[in-house]
């Protein structure tokens, strides 16, 4: 193969033709094009005129040119030229094709199982036993699974990526015997034990490391920070900068899931991690499910969120009501109305609400706990509760917390209180200051109207200013703070209904509590507490980052779960245990993402799998083209193109150009064959024998008519639902078959618009001999299947007095050939009455949009092109009695179709003779 | 057109009373043949033409008396003309003739033929003795004369242009020539200048095909007379368009003038129109001035 650039020539030696090609311009330029003999009378005329002198007996550069072309394109094209050469790849012995198999190839997969599936087929060329190994999920046995790679190329289908990295193969490659050579596709991201891994597959041969550089990311969980949702995401290699967008993913208020927020994040040059924030209304952030990396199909990209982001369970216990019925000055009121959107409100006992585990229980106006109570609420405390407390009238009272620290209450409290701006004491009601920023409530605006009139006062210590998290203008704490344990202790030096202020009748409260509400977060479970026990799979991830049910997984231990680290045994997913739910990632929050590197030695190629293309087609049909292009040029430098034959040059180039009017002609002419004449239309069922045979029927009907009535149709045409109009035809009559395909949704719009418009379509089964009407004969449960999506009203049996009995003949009976009763047609009105004397109801107007039945009609009717009839019905002179039936309700029916529901109205006719006093 | 019963068998020819040619002629004359077709002047005959108030130049034998008891005057009775003329056809048969351009249209010997022969039927009808040029075919009346008509026009000539004999022309008769008039100009030109020397008049019909009046052609193009004696290469056909027609209207104006002085009229036909249109000019050329 010899290359110029991309392209490769399987025949070089033929481009030495190209040389000639200057030497054909010569010779072609010198030949002129061929005279035309034409006779001419007029000749004589002509005799002694001179042509032009600058007139040129050459050819024309532009047509020299066009044929040198394409005598250039033949020459290259028999070359053989192909662009993007593949070499083959050398190499003997057995073979072992390695990937990573890792979340992070997911993106790129088919471009690994393409590469894969190439140097499958070179090892097939080369007669190499191969084995095809994912590192992440390694075979069961312990010998590598060598097989032809032919056999390998259709199991590559299979090969997935796993929602995990490579967890130590080396060890399973050191069980295994025999030397190979190593291909790995790596997916470019480092892992603990691949150099290890390395090593090993270096004792038993070569070793090709196939990687593109290609930026992974891995989104880490979302996190809570003062109110925000914080996601981050870490990429590897670090390099330009990269904007990416992250999505929230939950259900929506109908259980839909969708995106519910999308933030972009922005790797800046250099930096290994971004990080952003997300401002989420509660309602919202309580829905989020997952996150997700935009585009990327991994499972590196999405992260679950657990409870982590769920609702606070709030626990409300107000102190002894001893009034009733004063909604509005209950403590707990302004805290109901603040939490209700946000949080689960839990009521109770405070012995049952610590049971309950809420993240926070509140307190208003509580003064002594029993000596249990307060120990077990400290014990929750401790645990990473968040007790909320708010001052009151019997908290002021109380001598809780007034020498020593009370453990439940952040600061020493000074009896009595204060009360400030009232009617009986001196000053103005305090407004409060600014928020420290070192306070969680730092940045909230501070409404002017929110008074503080009254408050419990906290005794001064030296620790007393670390506590204050909030404090009035006057420097007098309002909200102080200590923490406990994994929790924290929060007090409001005000009531929690608005008597001591307006704090409560402001949007700050919201605020506030929400800050501080959000800020509780429940622990992360340990490996003690999660020890003994079981966690059930609810969605697992595979590796493309695509959720699915694990119900039919089984549970993980505890144990397992609290390492946290996926792999076979633990699925990133979300697993429940309890009323908990825990999501397991396959990014953790510290996880990094590191370039697989590889040593000097190792030979490392790219994943990009180029497709050799041979141009000899393209080039060889642009020889022809230009040679046509050629043919008509020269035509016309000869003259050939106008003159005496002019005519028939144009038509045949107007044929070729014009063959989409052929269509419309058709569609034209289709149109006239259906309306010039009445005519009877069956639908083609792709059956060509059932299209044949209602063909036939429709013809033997239309000839009936034709005798009988003054019905003349012509011959009855063929419907395709598809492509046809169905507008033309008064009746289309339809045999079931049972593998007919279901008409297309125009097709089906076309039928609605047909029937509705006062069309007719008589539904033949053809099974009547076999089974009843709405039995689950296949060719019923076809017509089902049509009808499902038809514009049908309710039907009913022929009755007695449908006017099908009687447009031509009187009926009763609507055989075909076979004589089944069952024959559906739309149902009378529910108020249709017989009126007395009259021998029929007054019935639905108009004709019935369908008939359905199974007597198989066509057959009955069915003549050939002699005129004979191409089927029995039943036996001797009876049966002969059944087909005239069958050709009578056929007339009936094409009766009832053209004059509607004439014959109905003669019901009418005495009345009519009535009135006109006859 | 090389037989005399051409487009049919021998057979059906002669179970035929009248070959293609001059059933042809005999159904286009009929177009014609639709009014009066008299001399329409008065003249010897045996017509009645109309009664004229006596002259004193008139014979008294001349007298109608009959007509004149009826009135005071004396009146004569004129009879309508019916001196027959001679009238000479030259139709030609040469090679040139039978060039026809399109397959639905008549080769111009085809038309030429059709029209003369229509002609002469009609002359014939009229009373009139019609004969071909050159002695061929003496001026005769009768349906026989016809028949040997056709059988003589139906020949082919095998030089390329044709020109007329000027032989067999009666002093004071009248002639009728149709050619395409494309050939050497001069034997044309004497013959009637002899026609004319001897008192004939007549008229000259240029029958032409319509590629020869549009000259449709481009590229080289290799032009040759039917019978391939004549021919003329050039390189680009569409240049000389215009100088071809310059030479055909040069042509004509010459057959024109030609025709003024000599007392004849001058009509080009194309085969692509109507045949009956010049056969009505044919008639009515020949009918005037007679």
């Amino acid at each position: 193969m010899w290359l110029i650039g991309p392209i490769g020539f399987a025949a070089p030696w033929l481009l030495l033709g190209l040389i000639a090609l200057p030497i054909l311009w010569i010779l072609l330029r010198a030949v002129p094009p061929a005279p035309i003999r034409r006779r001419f009378p007029g000749v004589a005329l002509l005799l002694g005129l001179t042509d032009d002198e600058n007139q040129s007996d050459r050819t024309p550069w532009w047509l020299l040119l066009l044929r040198i072309l394409a005598v250039a394109a033949a020459i290259i094209g028999f070359a053989g030229p192909v662009l993007n050469p593949q070499n083959a790849r050398e190499g003997s012995g057995d073979l072992v094709i390695i990937l990573d198999g890792s979340w992070a190839g997911a993106p790129s997969w088919q471009a690994r199982i393409d590469r894969v599936d190439t140097l499958l087929t070179e090892a097939a060329l080369a007669d190499r036993r191969t084995a095809v190994i994912n590192l992440s999920a390694l075979p069961a046995t312990e010998e590598l699974p060598f097989a032809a790679p032919g056999d390998w190329q259709n199991r590559l289908p299979g090969i997935q990526p796993q929602p995990w990295q490579p967890i130590d193969p080396a060890a399973w490659f050191t069980e295994t015997t025999g030397n190979f050579e190593t291909y790995w596709i790596s997916d470019g991201l480092d892992w603990d034990g691949r150099e290890d891994l390395l090593a090993a597959l270096e004792t038993r041969g070569g070793v090709t490391v196939f990687q593109t550089p290609r930026q992974n990311l891995g989104l880490r969980p979302a996190r809570f920070e003062d109110g925000e949702v914080i996601v981050s995401a870490t990429r590897s290699p670090v390099g330009n900068p990269l904007e990416t967008t992250i999505t929230a993913i939950g259900l929506d208020p109908a259980g839909v899931e969708r995106q519910l927020a999308a933030v972009p994040l922005i790797f800046e040059p250099g930096e290994a991690v971004a990080e952003t924030a997300m401002v989420l209304p509660p309602e919202l952030r309580n829905r989020i499910t997952r996150f997700e990396v935009t585009g990327r199909r991994s499972a590196g990209a999405v992260s679950l969120t657990d409870d982590a982001l769920k609702r606070r369970e709030v626990a409300l216990i107000a102190g002894r009501d001893d009034r009733e019925g004063l909604e509005l000055l209950s403590p707990l009121f302004y805290l109901r109305e603040a939490l209700e959107p946000t949080a689960d409100i839990i009521d109770g006992t405070l012995d049952d609400i610590l049971l309950a585990n809420p993240d926070v229980i509140i307190f208003a106006d509580v003064a002594n706990l029993a000596g249990t109570e307060a120990e077990a609420v400290l014990e929750w405390v401790e645990r990473g509760g968040m007790l909320l407390r708010f001052a009151g009238p019997r908290l002021a009272a109380s001598d809780q917390g007034r020498n020593v620290v009370d453990p439940l209450l952040p600061v020493r409290l000074r009896s009595g209180g204060r009360s400030v701006g009232g009617a009986m004491s001196w000053g103005e009601p305090k407004t409060l200051a600014p928020f420290a920023e070192d306070s969680p409530f730092f940045g909230l605006p501070i409404p002017d109207d929110v008074t503080v009139t009254s408050q419990v006062m906290a005794q001064p210590d030296p620790t007393l200013a670390d506590s204050v998290i909030a404090q009035l203008t006057d420097g007098t704490p309002l909200v102080t703070r200590t923490l406990a344990g994994d929790g924290q202790i929060v007090l409001v030096h005000v009531t929690a209904n608005a008597e001591w202020s307006s704090l409560p009748l402001s949007g700050l409260f919201v605020q506030m509590l929400e800050r501080l509400a959000v800020s509780t977060r429940p622990s992360t479970p340990d490996a003690a507490e999660l020890a003994g026990t079981t966690w059930l799979p609810n969605r697992v991830m595979d590796g493309y980052g695509s959720l699915e049910d694990g119900s039919a997984l089984p549970g993980v231990a505890g144990e397992v779960l609290a390492e946290g680290i996926p792999g076979p045994d633990l699925l990133p997913g979300l697993y429940a245990g309890g009323d908990r739910q825990l999501a397991i990632n396959v990014i953790g929050e510290d996880t990094v993402l590191n370039v697989a590197g590889w040593p000097t030695r190792i030979a490392i190629e790219g994943m990009d799998v180029v497709r050799e293309t041979a141009l000899k087609g393209w080039l060889l049909s642009a020889t022809m083209m230009l040679l046509l292009i050629d043919v008509i040029a020269s035509l016309a430098i000869g003259g050939r193109l106008r003159g005496p034959r002019a005519d028939v040059a144009a038509a045949l180039a107007v044929a070729l150009l014009w063959t989409p009017d052929a269509q419309a002609q058709t569609a034209e002419d289709f149109a006239l064959r259906a309306t010039t004449e009445v005519v009877l239309a069956h639908v083609l069922t792709g059956d060509a024998e059932i299209d044949e045979i209602s063909q036939a029927g429709l013809l033997g009907l239309s000839q009936t008519l034709f005798r009988r009535t003054s019905i003349e149709p012509a011959a009855p045409i063929g419907v395709d639902l598809e492509n046809d109009e169905l507008a033309f035809f008064p009746f289309l009559y339809w045999p079931v078959t049972a593998d007919q395909p279901l008409p297309s949704r125009e097709a089906y719009a076309k039928l609605n618009r047909y029937l509705r418009s006062g069309g007719m379509i008589m539904f033949d089964t053809r099974d009547a001999d076999s089974a009843r009407f709405g039995s689950g004969s296949p060719e019923g449960q076809r017509l089902q299947a049509i009808a499902r999506s038809l514009d049908i009203p309710g039907i009913e049996q022929i009755p007695p007095d449908h006017v099908l009995t009687r447009t031509f003949y009187l009926l009763q009976d609507f055989p075909g050939r076979y004589a089944s009763r069952d024959v559906w047609v739309e149902a009378a009105p529910i108020n249709a009455e017989q009126v007395d004397g009259m021998p029929f109801r007054n019935l639905n107007d108009g004709v019935t949009p369908v008939i359905i039945g199974g007597n198989d009609w066509a057959r009955a009717w069915a003549v050939d092109a002699n005129g004979r009839r191409m089927f029995p019905v039943g036996r001797g002179m009876s049966g002969e009695r059944q087909r005239e039936i069958a050709l009578r309700f056929g007339v009936n029916v094409i009766m009832h179709v053209l004059t509607g529901n004439y014959k109905s109205d003669q019901v009418h006719v005495p009345d009519l003779l009535d009135r006109l006093g006859q | 057109m090389t037989q005399p019963l051409a487009l049919r068998s021998d057979a059906e020819a002669l179970a035929a009373p009248l070959p293609p040619l001059l059933a042809e002629a005999e159904h286009l004359a009929s177009a014609v043949l639709l009014g009066e077709h008299g001399r329409r002047r008065a003249g010897t005959g045996d017509t009645f033409w109309q009664y004229r108030p006596a002259q004193p130049h008139d014979e008294a034998r001349s007298i109608d008396w009959r007509r004149s008891a009826r009135s005071d005057a004396n009146f004569v009775q004129d009879k309508e003309w019916q001196i027959a003329q001679s009238i000479i056809l030259w139709v030609d048969q040469a090679a040139s003739m039978s060039f026809g351009s399109d397959e639905n249209l008549p080769t111009k010997g085809q038309r030429a033929r059709t029209l003369g022969l229509a002609c002469a039927i009609l002359l014939i009808r009229g009373g009139e003795r019609v004969g071909l040029t050159g002695l061929r075919l003496p001026p005769r009346r009768g349906e026989a004369q016809l028949m040997q008509m056709a059988q003589l026009l139906s020949q082919e000539d095998d030089t390329d242009y044709g020109a007329p004999e000027a032989q067999g022309m009666l002093p004071h008769s009248r002639a009728l020539f149709i050619s395409d008039f494309l050939g050497d100009i001069k034997p044309i030109e004497d013959a009637l200048l002899r026609a004319a020397d001897r008192g004939v008049g007549g008229a000259l019909l240029q029958v032409l095909d319509p590629q020869e009046e549009a000259f449709p052609f481009d590229g080289r193009t290799i032009f040759q007379s039917m019978t391939g004696a004549l021919q003329h290469e050039t390189l680009k056909a569409g240049d000389l368009k215009t100088r071809y027609l310059d030479r055909l209207a040069e042509r004509k104006d010459h057959l024109q003038n030609l025709a003024r002085v000599t007392g004849w009229q001058f009509q080009t036909h194309h085969t692509g129109e109507s045949a009956t249109n010049a056969l009505l000019w044919l008639y009515g050329a020949l009918e005037h001035h007679s």
